[in-house]
């Protein structure tokens, strides 16, 4: 066994751990730190097989934005201290499915790839995933931007339904009476 | 032997780690401990604060929408980043890409504009 | 004169400079960025007060150490000894943790900065910089993004209302001014290719030569001047990242107590204070190393001294820009009122993204331009097209309609029955008798008009 073999191991490990953590912490808050470890875990294992420029990316949107937005979703609606102890979670269908699912992914990919060894890849330099993203994948690159634009205006619609050009008249009415 | 250049960065992150958790867990230890209840509450003034935080404090769904425009934006930065780096290679039509690209997520900018989503108050 | 020059020129140092270092090489280095930092933010805290009260008109620190300079260091110091009070609606394992966070990414986020050039240490020849990696501003980045879990974790787990309305306050602004910051370096990246902090100090060396009037001239290499509309987008999103007057929001003492480290006391106050500080010179570090051409001597000084970026000296160069940068920081504290929350949130998204984005597109057009890879006639025309098409936005930009001014009687008239009388709009405060018999005094004149 290497280093990257162990450090892969490792990071796994602790990637999965802090995934089960996740779902089974009754405190809100708490399960979001787990979260961060996990996709932080998970952010190692790219750098470990030379993604650099894929792992810090990992840090940059999945740590850095999408679960401060889980945060300050949980803070927005309820964020007790302490225990929850009403989240109603039905723990063995969950188990069940949630081991099935994995245990039958490492299944099928041990099965796929068996002892077959592949050497690795050149590391993933910035100046080789522009050249792929923008040489090779513009047609995903492109539909990813319709994705950012239907996102954005949904989060608007769904989160202020309270301003816009349907509600102005209400909005009016409200600012009259302030 | 050769090291690998992440191992000082990891190597800074537990020495500043583990100075922190060392300041964090000392400190209690060498200070002097005087109970008195009133301390232990948490700070107020003035009249009742209106969102109490311990049980149903809510916040303004702006902060949701702030954090949301936010993801939109890092994405659209990421993507610019390897698009910088390697754009001597692209030429033309990476420079045509990336201005249909920012055109698109600048309609949905434009929209949130007219909606009022970026106005704070 | 030539006694002071030393044979040796600057040496830049490639990315396998980094992966060559011996061990104790690297352990020397860590060690010391670490004393760096404790030792800058010490003196960056004293600085601070000398200067503000200089500006203040008043003597500032002078009681301890030499001219008061140890006076950051006895605050330090007596912080573990005070007690530590630690709410009981908190929850206790993430208010311990805060800190730790908050600390620990400041301190990261120094690993990849460059001080200077290969230099000999100890006869190995290594780089005055701890690592250096492909993607580092990526790391430095990551650090500073994950520095809001510090600020929101701290303002949620005190249990408190203020530190969680100051928590969440300023974790908005930092990932607010975070899009513009990062928005303002794509520009470097394009101009130097590279991502690399080393590789950015390299390509500012020197410009390339342009014509001009007829004449060659060499354009200046700092990217401060090349990219101009960069830099000011970079300085000011760097004051509202690192929460400094006059954008210092969440901690408005008038309104929020002391923002998200309210109800934290003795040494874990003091990590979020040095995360502060740290982070206040993290991002003056940064800036010199990405627009004000890193620890290169400034232009004049390398014309009559060649060794000016030999050896150690690139060690003066760096921290001088550092503290020139600081200085404005702390000038700027000295100087302005804090901004409107509003104001504040309005200025980021709806000026400096939009600037930003349209500065990257017209720096691409004018790269591609000058590659040749269109011809002068396309040029001519895009260039046209792109300014009709530039005007017809700003004049067709859609602004949300203005409700319809009503005039005071409408307005009364609409007024539910029963409320409480209120004074017209426009009534006319007749001036006070007093005031009239001073105007009159002063000025005899206006009597007889």
């Amino acid at each position: 066994m290497t280093v990257a073999d162990v450090l892969l191991l490792a990071l796994g490990a602790v990637a999965v751990g802090a995934g089960v953590l996740v779902v089974t912490s009754a405190h809100l808050v708490r399960s979001g730190l787990y979260l961060v470890v996990s996709l932080g875990a998970m952010a190692g294992l790219y750098l470990v097989l030379g993604a650099e420029l894929v792992a810090w990316v990992q840090i940059l949107v999945y740590v850095g934005a999408v679960v401060v937005l889980l945060l300050f979703a949980v803070m927005l609606t309820r964020a007790p201290i302490g225990p929850s102890t009403d989240l109603d979670r039905p723990a063995l269908p969950a188990v069940l499915i949630g081991g099935g699912a994995g245990l039958g992914l490492a299944a099928l990919f041990a099965d796929a790839f068996r002892w077959t060894f592949y050497a690795m890849p050149e590391p993933g330099t910035a100046e080789r995933v522009g050249e792929q993203i923008f040489g090779g994948w513009v047609l995903p690159f492109e539909v990813l931007s319709i994705l950012l634009l239907s996102a954005l205006v949904g989060a608007i619609v769904l989160s202020r339904p309270d301003i816009g050009a349907r509600a102005a008249a209400t909005a009016t009415e409200h600012e009259r009476g302030a | 032997m050769t090291i690998n250049p992440y191992v000082p960065i990891v190597g800074l992150l537990i020495l500043g780690a583990l100075f922190a958790l060392f300041s964090v867990s000392v400190a209690p230890i060498v200070g002097p401990k005087r109970f008195n209840r009133a301390k232990l509450d948490a700070y107020e003034c003035g009249i009742e604060p209106a969102p109490t935080p311990i049980g149903g404090g809510r916040f303004p769904v702006k902060f949701y929408l702030t954090a949301m425009l936010f993801i939109i934006f890092d994405i659209e930065t990421i993507f610019l980043y390897p698009w910088a780096v390697s754009f001597d290679m692209l030429g033309l039509f990476g420079f045509v890409e990336m201005v249909l690209f920012i055109l698109t997520v600048f309609i949905a900018y434009a929209y949130v504009w007219r909606r009022g989503g970026l106005n704070w108050d | 004169m030539t006694s002071f020059v030393t044979a040796a020129t600057a040496v830049d140092p490639t990315l396998e400079t980094f992966e060559n270092d011996i061990w104790w090489i690297v352990l020397i280095k860590l060690v010391g960025v670490f004393a760096l930092l404790l030792l800058l933010t010490l003196f960056t805290i004293n600085y601070e007060r000398k200067v503000v009260a200089r500006m203040a008109v008043r003597p500032g620190p002078n009681q301890v150490g030499p001219k008061g300079w140890l006076q950051s260091l006895t605050d330090g110091l007596k912080l573990p000894f005070k007690e530590e009070i630690i709410p009981k609606t908190a929850d206790k394992v993430v208010y311990f943790i805060a800190p730790v966070i908050s600390a620990t990414t400041a301190f990261t986020a120094f690993s990849v900065m460059p001080f200077g050039g290969v230099v000999n240490m100890f006869g190995h020849q290594t780089a005055l910089q701890l690592t250096d990696v492909p993607v580092s501003v990526l790391v430095l980045l990551a650090c500073s993004s994950m520095s809001v879990y510090g600020v929101v974790l701290a303002g949620w787990a005190s249990g408190s209302t203020y530190p969680l309305l100051g928590g969440l306050r300023s974790s908005a602004q930092m990932i607010s001014y975070e899009v513009a910051m990062g928005l303002s370096i794509v520009a470097v990246f394009m101009t130097a290719g590279t991502m690399s902090t080393s590789q950015i100090v390299a390509a500012q060396a020197s410009g390339d030569p342009v014509q001009l009037f007829g004449f060659e001239v060499t354009a200046p290499g700092w990217y401060a001047v090349q990219l101009l509309p960069s830099f000011i987008i970079y300085m000011i999103a760097a004051v509202g990242e690192t929460n400094r007057a006059p954008f210092d929001l969440p901690e408005a003492e008038s309104e929020l107590v002391g923002g998200f480290h309210t109800e934290y006391s003795s040494f874990k106050f003091a990590l979020f204070f040095l995360a502060e500080y740290i982070n206040m010179i993290t991002v003056s570090a940064f800036c010199t190393t990405l627009f004000l051409g890193g620890w290169r001597a400034p232009a004049p000084i390398t014309t009559f001294w060649e060794g000016a970026n030999s050896g150690y000296w690139p060690l003066l160069w760096f921290f001088g820009k550092v503290l020139i940068l600081l200085f404005g920081f702390i000038w700027l504290r000295a100087t302005l009122p804090r901004m409107r929350y509003d104001q504040f949130m309005r200025f980021g998204w709806k000026v400096l993204i939009p600037v930003s984005l349209v500065w990257i597109l017209f720096l691409a057009f004018f790269k591609v331009a000058r590659s040749g890879a269109i011809s002068d006639t396309t040029r001519w025309v895009t260039t046209g097209v792109v300014a009709v098409l530039v005007l017809a936005i700003a004049w067709g930009w859609p602004s949300p309609k203005k409700p319809k001014q009503l005039s005071i009687e409408e307005e009364l008239h609409q007024r539910p029955p029963g409320s409480f009388p209120v004074p017209p709009m426009d009534l006319q405060v007749p001036p006070s008798p007093r005031v009239r018999r001073a105007v009159a005094e002063r000025d005899p004149v206006s009597k007889e008009v």
